[in-house]
C-alpha cells in the first residue's frame, strides 16, 4: 500500500503539537520529562468540552494539531482511533462505584466508558457523517491504526484521519498495566499527493523483524502504545528518507518506507 | 463489491449454542431471556444469559486468557463445525493470508469489577492477573488467533453495538486490497455490572422483556454472546450466501441518543445498497438494530421509511437473544445467513401493539418465506452505525 501523509499531530509530555517538537523528535533538541498538559479541543462544543473525558481530549487535541496546517474539511474526513486500553480513568471510576453498597453510575460516565468515546466527539464536532473506526491491539494498536486507514485512504477517494493515543491508568489498575505518560499521534493519509505531501509511505507486512527502536531520549514514553509512532515521527521530523518498522499486525510487522 | 462467502458460521448465545439451537428458538418463538439472575442488582430487569460459562474455565496452554468473555468465544467456536471450516481455509490460504477482526465493547472486564467489589483485596486480585490476555480489549482477539493458528491481520474493533457489523466491512476491504484470502470476523461481549449499571443510568434498561417497536416499549435488555463467520472469495460446501455490501456512517449528533430523523442510519443503509448495486425493492427482508428503546426504534424506523417506504418487511429479533451489543452485529448477521438458507422470516418477539407512530412495516408474527436480499443493522454509542447486506450472488 502506498499513501501520502498530509499532516502529524503531537499531543504528549513535552510535546505540545508538531511544529512545536520537531526538533525534539529530530534529536536536535533535549526532551525534558514532564507532566503530560492535557489540552481542550477548541473544535467542541462548550457543553461537550465539559462532559469529555480525558482520552477524547487529547485525542481531539492531536487531531487538531494534524490538520492545522492544512485547510482540509474535516467533516469530509473518515476516521480511525486506535488505543489499547481507552480511557482507564473512566474505567477505574465506574469499577469503583460496583464496590459501594449502592452503585451510583453517571450517564455521563457510562457513555464516555466505551472505547468509541472520541470518535463520538469527533463527530459531534464535526458534525460528520463519514465512516469511524475504533480499534484495539494491545502494545501494537498504532500498526493496527495505520494498516486500516491506509487500507480505507488506498480503496476509497477521501482522507483518512489516523489517531493514536493511550494515558496512564489510574491505581490500582496500573498495577496490571502501568504506564508512564500519556501520548496521542495523528496522521492525515490520503491515496492523491494533493498540494505538499509531508512525505509518502511504502506500507508492507514482512516477517521477523522487530519494532524499531525509540529515539533514544524518548525512552520514557516507551510503554505508550502511541510511542510507536515516535520512529516514524523522528525521520520526518529530521526531513530523511528511511525504512522504520512500526509494530505488528497479526504475526509480522508493518514496515514503512518513508519517501519524501 | 465482489461477494464474500460465508463459508463458515458459528454463534452462541441465551437461545442456546450452534446454530440449530438459534433456529429451533426463532422458529419456535422461544425467547432466551428470563429475569435478572447474574450479579446482585437492585433493579428489575430480563437478561439473556448463556449458562454454564461460570463452571468452565479456560486451562492448558491458553490458561492465561481466562475470563468470561472468552469463555464464550470458545464456545461459540466450539460450535457447527466452524473450527474444521477455519482448519480447511487454513490449509487452502496459509495462516498469514486470513484476518482475525472480532468486536467487542467490554472484554474481560467482569472479573476487575468483581475484584474492586473485593475492596481491601482489589490490589492482590488485580496484581495477579494478565490484563493484556483479559481485562484489555485485544483480548478476545488474541485468544482465538490463537486457538485457530491463525496469522494474518488481526484486531479489536469496538464501536459499542455497531462493533460486531464492522468487522465485515474491515475484511472485506483486506480481501479487496489483495491482503487476505479469508477472514475470522465476529465478535463477543458478556454480562457485566458497566453495561447494567450504564444503560440503567441513562433509563435505557427495561423492566420487562424487550418489546422492540411495540407502542409500550421503554427499554433493552442486555444479553451475552459470542459468533463468528469465515468468509472467502469463492462459495465452499457450506455457502451459497455470501456477503453482498457493507454500509458505515456517524451520526455526528450525540454520544448516546441517534439522530432523530435516522440520517446516520439512513446513510449506511444506502451505502450497503449502493456496494451491493441493489435497489430497496430488492431488499426482502431488514433485521432491525430495533433495541426497543423510544428513541432508536424511532430514529430507526424514519430512516427504513425513508428508505423503503412501508413496503419492506422488518422485525427486530431482540426479543429474542436480548441486546447483546458489541456482538449484536454478528448474531444478527448469523440470524440472517439462516433466514436466507431456510426461507424464513422471524417476527418480532414480546411485541403486541406496534407503534402507530412508526411508519415502516413492523413484521409481529414469523412466517415461511423465500429471501434472496437480507439487511441487517447494528447502531453503536457515540453515533456509529453498521449496515450490512447478504444474500444470494447474482
Amino acid at each position: 500500500m502506498r499513501v501520502y501523509l498530509h499532516g502529524v499531530g503531537v499531543i504528549g509530555p513535552g510535546l505540545e503539537g508538531w511544529l512545536a517538537c520537531r526538533e525534539v523528535l529530530a534529536g536536535r533538541a533535549p526532551w525534558t520529562e514532564t507532566a503530560l498538559r492535557v489540552p481542550v479541543p477548541a473544535m467542541l462544543p462548550v457543553t461537550e468540552r465539559r462532559r469529555c473525558n480525558a482520552a477524547s481530549r487529547v485525542a481531539l487535541a492531536a487531531a487538531e494539531d494534524a490538520l492545522a496546517a492544512g485547510d482540509w474539511a474535516a467533516a469530509g474526513l473518515a476516521t480511525v482511533f486506535a488505543s489499547a486500553d481507552g480511557d482507564g480513568a473512566v474505567t477505574h471510576a465506574l469499577c469503583q462505584s460496583f464496590a459501594a453498597r449502592e452503585p451510583d453510575v453517571s450517564p455521563t460516565q457510562f457513555h464516555n466508558s466505551v472505547h468509541n468515546a472520541p470518535a463520538g466527539y469527533w463527530g459531534i464536532a464535526t458534525r460528520s457523517g463519514r465512516p469511524s473506526t475504533s480499534l484495539a491491539a494491545d502494545r501494537d494498536s498504532f500498526a493496527a491504526g495505520l494498516f486500516e486507514a491506509a487500507l480505507q485512504a488506498t480503496l476509497d477517494p477521501g482522507p483518512v484521519l489516523l489517531v493514536a493515543f493511550d494515558l496512564p491508568l489510574p491505581h490500582p489498575l496500573a498495577l496490571m498495566r502501568p504506564r508512564r505518560h500519556g501520548l496521542a499521534v495523528a496522521l492525515l493519509l490520503g491515496r492523491e499527493p494533493r498540494g505538499a505531501a509531508l512525505a509518502a509511505l511504502a506500507l508492507r507486512l514482512e516477517r521477523g523483524a522487530a519494532a524499531s527502536p525509540l529515539p533514544p531520549a524518548l525512552e520514557a514514553l516507551a510503554d505508550n502504545p502511541a510511542a510507536r509512532a515516535l520512529p516514524l515521527l523522528a525521520l520526518l521530523a529530521r526531513g530523511e528518507q528511511g525504512d522504520v518498522r512500526l509494530g505488528a499486525v497479526g504475526a509480522r510487522q508493518l514496515a514503512a518506507r518513508c519517501e519524501r | 463489491m465482489r461477494p464474500l462467502f460465508v463459508t463458515g458460521l458459528c454463534v452462541a448465545s441465551a437461545l442456546g449454542a450452534g446454530l440449530e439451537s438459534s433456529f429451533g428458538a426463532l422458529r419456535g418463538g422461544r425467547s432466551g431471556l428470563r429475569p435478572n439472575d447474574f450479579e446482585p442488582f437492585p433493579h428489575p430487569t430480563w437478561i439473556g444469559r448463556v449458562d454454564g460459562l461460570e463452571s468452565a474455565p479456560i486451562a492448558g496452554a491458553l490458561a492465561r486468557f481466562d475470563c468470561r468473555n472468552n469463555r464464550l468465544a470458545r464456545l461459540a467456536l466450539a460450535q457447527d463445525g466452524f473450527e474444521d471450516a477455519v482448519a480447511r481455509a487454513r490449509e487452502r490460504h496459509g495462516a498469514e493470508r486470513i484476518a482475525v477482526l472480532l468486536g467487542t465493547t467490554t472484554s474481560g472486564i467482569l472479573e476487575t469489577e468483581l475484584a474492586y467489589r473485593r475492596g481491601a483485596e482489589v490490589e492482590a486480585l488485580l496484581a495477579a492477573r494478565d490484563y493484556a490476555a483479559t481485562h484489555g480489549m485485544f483480548s478476545l482477539t488474541e485468544f482465538v488467533r490463537a486457538r485457530l493458528a491463525l496469522e494474518g491481520p488481526a484486531a479489536t474493533v469496538s464501536n459499542a453495538c455497531a462493533s460486531s457489523a464492522k468487522v465485515f466491512a474491515q475484511a472485506a476491504r483486506l480481501i479487496e486490497a489483495g491482503i487476505c484470502d479469508a477472514a475470522v470476523v465476529g465478535g463477543v461481549d458478556s454480562l457485566c455490572l458497566t453495561t447494567l449499571y450504564g444503560f440503567r443510568s441513562l433509563e435505557l434498561l427495561s423492566a420487562t422483556p424487550c418489546r422492540p417497536c411495540d407502542e409500550r416499549r421503554d427499554g433493552i435488555s442486555i444479553g451475552e454472546a459470542g459468533g463468528f463467520a469465515l468468509l472467502e472469495k469463492e462459495p465452499g460446501a457450506q455457502g451459497a450466501i455470501a456477503l453482498l455490501g457493507y454500509g458505515e456512517s456517524s451520526d455526528g449528533y450525540h454520544m448516546s441518543s441517534p439522530q432523530p430523523e435516522g440520517a446516520g442510519a439512513l446513510l449506511a443503509m444506502s451505502d450497503a445498497l449502493a456496494r451491493a448495486g441493489a435497489q430497496p425493492r430488492e431488499i426482502d427482508y431488514v433485521n432491525l438494530h430495533g433495541t426497543g428503546t423510544p428513541a432508536n426504534d424511532r430514529a430507526e424506523d424514519a430512516a427504513l421509511f425513508a428508505l423503503f417506504g412501508d413496503a419492506t418487511p422488518a422485525s427486530s429479533t431482540k426479543g429474542w437473544t436480548g441486546h447483546t451489543l458489541g456482538a449484536a452485529g454478528i448474531v444478527e448477521a448469523a440470524i440472517s445467513v439462516l433466514c436466507l438458507e431456510r426461507g424464513f422470516l422471524p417476527g418480532t418477539l414480546n411485541t403486541g401493539r406496534p407503534d402507530p407512530a412508526l411508519r415502516t412495516h413492523v413484521v409481529l408474527e414469523s412466517e415461511q418465506r423465500p429471501l434472496r436480499r437480507v439487511l441487517s443493522n447494528s447502531f453503536g454509542f457515540g453515533g456509529n452505525n453498521c449496515s450490512l447486506l447478504f444474500g444470494r450472488p447474482g
